[in-house]
């Protein structure tokens, strides 16, 4: 059971940085389906780095420029020049699936060093490991899901408690409000689908630098699309994304352990979709947590 | 006086239309200042100018004597510009007191526990009452109203400009508005009040601009000035503002409504017991306040709002539950112009024929549309109500407003009813189109057809109708004969005051 | 000082220009990726367009790519026409294919145009009833459709894969997971060297052409799509067009599976789909909707899938590269759309 909660927050360390990238892009009112695209980006930059230079830091560095790379393409078309935002979502993931497949056809079957490796092996947290139940699973990790986790509690106060967080919101809300108020509307856009796509980024690199950690051919196998319901699922809240992350994360890993009572992976793994959709038919009208009214709409400032 | 702001030759354009030709205006320290003009004017355009939503095609303006270009909101913020927009720049979700902190970027935190004592502070020198905890989808029309206004006060702004600010508001809020803008005034603000209604000039302003197509036509001192001058500026030639109120013999009662009721989707009682008859040959006016229930009672009459109680009857037959598809296949010609043309009424980017057949289609059997019997059809109507356009293919939403709604009144008419529901017929209309759609009306109702008139302007109102019904709340407030009516009791009512005869 | 400016009237000639400029930029900067590669453009790019078409096999082969893009792109479009955004049709052409396969399995000595048709018709079926599903919750709850479809895709591939690998697994095929292949009657029969499918293609796009066109259905999507207040106004049925014609979308994307499956596969597998579902939203945008504009646009992409496929073996190419190629190209027809809507001026200071 301890192994199986602990394998679960690997699992859903790559699920939880790309929703909380997600949210971030959504809060600013931009529904991006490139979230597959820009992890796959992220992981094949990360392992490249990392088998090249040797250095984590490097490869994780590679991993987030990589994801705001290729969430500046997205940027460009659905901010400044107004492009449909499904569209061009769609068209970065077949961008980041071929580019990453193009990139990585010659990194199959390597190995990262060991200096690499070494780096990312758990770490037991003095005193937290010990607390029964949690310790292990939540405090007995690698660097990269302490980092995961502090990311997390961070762009939750961003979120709520700052002011920009508030100017943030308000711009995925009514864009024309938040511009009538001097927020200014480009600049806090590209910081956050940028910001989106480098956590995407991240979130591909945990998967090929640490948990697999090889490249293969679509590594991140959906992880992307889990990641969009993983935002409805956890009503665009970065906190209670950790939990969503973690049971999402574990769903996809417990058909092995059940393989007893006959139940087969392949259905558990319909379960996060569905239940997403359950999520949206039956847990509305909270107008406060509702997705952000003005998510996909272009804003120009002169539309009459 | 200083000068606050001043704005010279401006011109401003969006796309093939032309909003700004060439217009000055100047503000004063202290100073109320109305911006005149009927709708289409570019009072709004140049004011937008003003608050950095907008920036012009060439011209210049000058904040405290000094050349400025303000590229967003937030210069126009710095310069110390407020705007109060028509529709109201808050976020539904969001408190009264994020709505106002927004856009404040003194701190990294958010110190909502410290500010709210400032704003109240604010709001209480102004003698704004506002619960800043509140959020704003939970709030009426008014409260938000002052929500904006204080957010832009907080914001700092010495140069308030408000863009239609009494059109949602009961006439007693309007009063306690007025009080707030005096306040400021004194307080040595200069406010613009953008209108197009003349008592509010007279009432409030110290100075008035009027704008007529584009371009400015004269600044002029309120007190020296009056009504008569003020219109014949702003339409540009001397007019007749009479409306006919002609009489007819009233025949059998067509429409009749009792103990209507109607519930929203939060379960808020939208119409309440309201009872009326509707004759044949009369022009039944409804007046009231924004949002006191006349669009419900509209829909709900057409078949398109559910209703929760109550009865209407059409020639003695009963319209509850039937859909519009129904209503129109048991014969009973009744014909809706409802409030918004090109989002209900009409398809903006589909042309005359195909907005024709939005209600013809019904008729017509099998699986094909016939478009080509139509073309004759549309081309008459264009003719008959001498429509402006290219031809009948041409997309009806790049049409002006005046020929719109022509459009639509006129496929109404073409289906002859026997009750005419129309929704604020003239809302956005210049002064000559206005009076085309009050003859369109009076010619309906002296061929014996029964109108319902939900109007915003109470003098056209009292001048059209043969009685007015007053709604508040979604309630019936009364109904007065409009030949002997009292503008001040009408007034009363639409505020929810009652009347003791 | 610089500043966008919204437009005003665009001709025709001025729109064609700006897409003929953005496919031109797009083939400079992914001539510059193949540059990098260390291969001529020059070259690359010819082979690609006589990898696609120089010859009559070739051309074949991109047709057998085109002709899914096209007809769930015409499906996809009935439902964007309504502004209803159904991004499903992975999905819907994976279960179109999961119903058309039950028969081909199971009743496989009905005879052949039977059968076939049967298939057809469980394919259509399939479709619809998984679109079914977000215009149900549309209708009746409001809830987005753009993410119940979106989330639809990836039940089906996990519910073929599941029965890959679990209850339709074939016994003969010696521990590989796979579904047994179709028998012969169950096969699309080839007319002038492919599969019929070109013919169910070309039926279906100048049928939905003139039922979008001309027929009263069509008019009433045309209607909800514009205004959804303006179709209630108007007294039409609102609740039942939007379900009808997105049963319709999906159950024209259902076909799809139908004909992969009995043209090209030869079996159910969960990646039969090729991406269709999620190209054709693209090329369906790009096509403006326009149920005629659709054919060459698909068969523009198609082209670009099968040049790629040939650039491989002729340069030891990738695959994956020409899908780089293939999503610049995307990304700079989808930025063309700000061409034609806006304008950028300067403007002097003061």
């Amino acid at each position: 059971m301890n192994a199986f909660l602990h394998a679960a927050i690997i699992a859903g360390i790559p699920l939880l940085l790309a929703t909380l990238g997600e949210t971030i892009t959504e809060k600013a009112g931009h529904l991006n389906l490139g979230v597959e695209g820009m992890m796959l980006l992220g992981a094949v930059a990360g392992f490249a780095t990392g088998l090249y230079t040797g250095s984590p830091v490097l490869a994780i560095l590679a991993a987030i420029l990589a994801g705001a790379g290729g969430a500046l393409i997205y940027g460009i078309l659905t901010i400044s020049m107004r492009a449909n935002q499904v569209v061009s979502g769609l068209a970065l993931t077949i961008f980041g699936t071929g580019f990453s497949s193009y990139m990585g056809s010659g990194l199959i079957g390597q190995k990262l060093s060991e200096q690499m490796t070494d780096f990312f092996r758990p770490v037991a947290i003095p005193l937290l490991s010990g607390i029964p139940l949690i310790g292990d699973m939540l405090f007995r990790q690698d660097v990269f899901v302490y980092f995961s986790y502090l990311l997390c509690i961070l762009i939750g106060i961003y979120l709520f408690k700052t002011n920009m967080g508030l100017n943030l919101q308000a711009i995925g809300e009514n864009p024309s409000a938040a511009d009538a108020s001097g927020i200014p509307i480009t600049r806090y856009k590209y910081i956050h689908v940028l910001l989106g796509g480098a956590l995407c980024g991240l979130g591909g690199a945990y998967l090929s630098v640490v948990q697999v950690p090889q490249w293969q051919e679509n590594i991140t196998s959906g992880r992307g699309w889990i990641a969009i319901a993983l935002v409805i699922f956890c009503k665009w809240n970065p906190w209670k994304s950790f939990f969503g992350a973690i049971l999402f994360g574990g769903l996809s890993i417990v058909g092995f352990r059940l393989q007893q009572f006959n139940i087969s992976q392949h259905i558990l793994d319909m379960l996060p979709y569905l239940v997403t959709i359950l999520v949206l038919a039956i847990g509305r009208e909270n107008k406060k947590n509702s997705a952000p009214e003005a998510m996909s709409l272009p804003y120009f400032r002169e539309e009459r | 006086m200083t000068i606050l702001a001043e704005m010279r030759n401006i011109k401003k354009s969006f796309g093939d239309v032309i909003a700004n030709r060439d217009v000055s205006f100047e503000l004063r320290a202290g100073e109320i200042h109305a911006l005149l003009g009927e709708n289409g004017a570019g009072k709004s355009t140049l004011m937008n100018m003003l608050s950095g939503i907008y920036q012009p095609d060439s011209g210049s303006i000058l904040i405290h004597e000094k050349p400025v270009t303000i590229r967003s909101p937030k210069e126009a913020i710095k310069l110390g510009i407020g705007m109060i927009h028509q529709h109201y720049k808050l976020v539904e979700k969001f408190t009264a007191l994020e709505n106002i902190l927004m856009g404040q970027e003194s701190s990294f935190f958010l110190r909502k526990k410290e500010l709210i004592q400032k704003v109240e502070k604010l709001a209480r020198n102004y003698h704004i009452a506002a619960d800043l905890n509140k959020s704003i989808y939970t709030m009426s029309i008014g409260e938000k109203q002052s929500v904006d206004i204080l957010k832009v006060l907080y914001q700092g702004a010495k140069i308030l400009i408000m863009d239609e600010p009494t059109a949602v508001l009961t006439p007693q809020e309007i009063q306690s508005l007025f009080q707030v803008m005096r306040n400021m005034a004194a307080e040595g603000c200069g406010i613009v009040i953008i209108t197009h209604k003349l008592n509010e000039v007279m009432e409030i302003s110290d100075r008035v601009t009027v704008l007529q197509k584009g371009s400015t036509v004269k600044t002029l001192i309120t007190a020296e000035t009056n009504q008569k001058e003020l219109t014949d500026l702003m339409v540009g030639k001397a007019t007749d503002l009479q409306i006919e109120r002609p009489k007819t013999q009233l025949g059998k009662v067509v429409l009749k409504v009792e103990h209507l009721e109607a519930i929203n989707k939060d379960k808020a009682k939208v119409l309440k017991d309201i009872s009326f008859e509707l004759r044949e040959g009369e022009v039944l006016g409804v007046a009231g306040v924004a949002g006191s229930g006349q669009k419900e009672l509209c829909e709900a009459l057409a078949g398109l709002y559910p209703v929760s109680g109550g009865q209407i009857t059409f020639h003695g037959e009963s319209l509850i539950g039937k859909s519009p598809a129904e209503i129109i296949n048991a014969g009973m010609t009744m014909s809706f112009v409802p409030e918004d043309r090109l989002g209900m009424g009409l398809v903006g980017s589909m042309d005359m024929i195909d907005n024709y057949l939005l209600k013809a289609h019904h008729k017509q059997k099998g699986l094909f549309l016939k478009r080509k019997p139509l073309e004759k059809v549309c081309e008459n109507m264009i003719k008959a109500l001498d429509i402006q356009t290219p031809d009948v293919h041409y997309p009806i939403s790049k049409l002006s407003g005046g020929n719109i709604q022509k459009v639509l009144i006129g496929r109404e008419i073409e289906t002859e009813p026997q009750v005419l529901i129309t929704a604020y017929a003239v809302r956005g209309l210049d002064v000559g189109s206005a009076h085309t759609i009050y003859e369109l009306i009076n010619e309906q109702k002296q061929k014996g057809v029964a109108i319902l008139f939900i109007g915003e302007d109470l003098d056209v109102i009292m001048e059209l109708c043969d009685r007015i019904m007053v709604l508040y709340d979604g309630e019936v407030k009364g109904i007065v004969n409009g030949e002997t009516a009292v503008k001040e009791e009408i007034g009363l009512l639409m505020g929810g005051g009652k009347l003791y005869a | 000082m610089l500043r966008l400016v919204k437009r005003g009237h665009v001709s025709k000639r001025e729109r064609i220009l700006i897409y003929f400029l953005s496919v031109l930029a797009a083939l400079v900067t992914s001539g510059l990726f193949v540059l990098l590669m260390g291969h001529s453009p020059w070259q690359v790019f010819q082979s690609m367009i006589l990898g696609a078409f120089g010859s009559r096999l070739r051309f074949q082969d991109t047709m057998i790519i085109a002709v899914p893009l096209i007809i769930t792109s015409v499906g996809i479009m009935i439902a964007f026409k309504m502004k209803f955004w159904n991004i499903g049709g992975e999905g819907q052409i994976l279960i179109g294919a999961l119903f058309a396969s039950y028969f081909a399995l199971n009743f496989s000595d009905w005879p052949r145009p039977v059968l076939l048709l049967v298939m057809l018709l469980a394919g259509f079926a399939g479709g619809a009833l998984v679109a079914l599903i977000p215009a149900v919750l549309k209708v009746k709850l409001q809830t987005n459709e753009t993410i119940v479809t979106l989330m639809l895709n990836y039940i089906a591939f996990h519910l073929v894969t599941y029965l890959q690998y679990g209850p339709w697994r074939d016994p003969n095929s010696k521990g590989f997971p796979k579904i047994a292949n179709f028998s012969a009657n169950a096969l699309l029969p080839k007319v002038f060297g492919l599969h019929m499918g070109w013919i169910i293609m070309l039926i279906l796009v100048v049928a939905i052409t003139i039922l979008l066109r001309y027929t009263k259905i069509g008019y009433k999507i045309a209607v909800v799509g514009e205004s959804k207040d303006t179709a209630r106004y108007a007294g039409m049925n609102l609740n039942r067009i939007i379900i009808s014609s997105v049963a319709v979308s999906g159950g024209i994307c259902g076909m799809v599976g139908m004909i992969e499956a009995a043209g090209v596969n030869y079996t159910l597998t969960p990646s039969l789909t090729g991406g269709y579902g999620f190209l054709a939203i693209i090329t369906t945008w790009l096509s403006g909707l326009n149920p005629v504009a659709i054919i060459p646009v698909s068969v523009l992409f198609a082209a670009l899938t099968k040049g790629g496929n040939f650039i491989q073996t002729a340069f030891q190419i990738p695959q994956s590269a020409a899908s780089v190629i293939q999503s610049i190209i995307l990304f700079f027809v989808i930025g063309a759309e700000f061409f034609i809507q806006y304008r950028i001026v300067g403007k002097e200071k003061g």
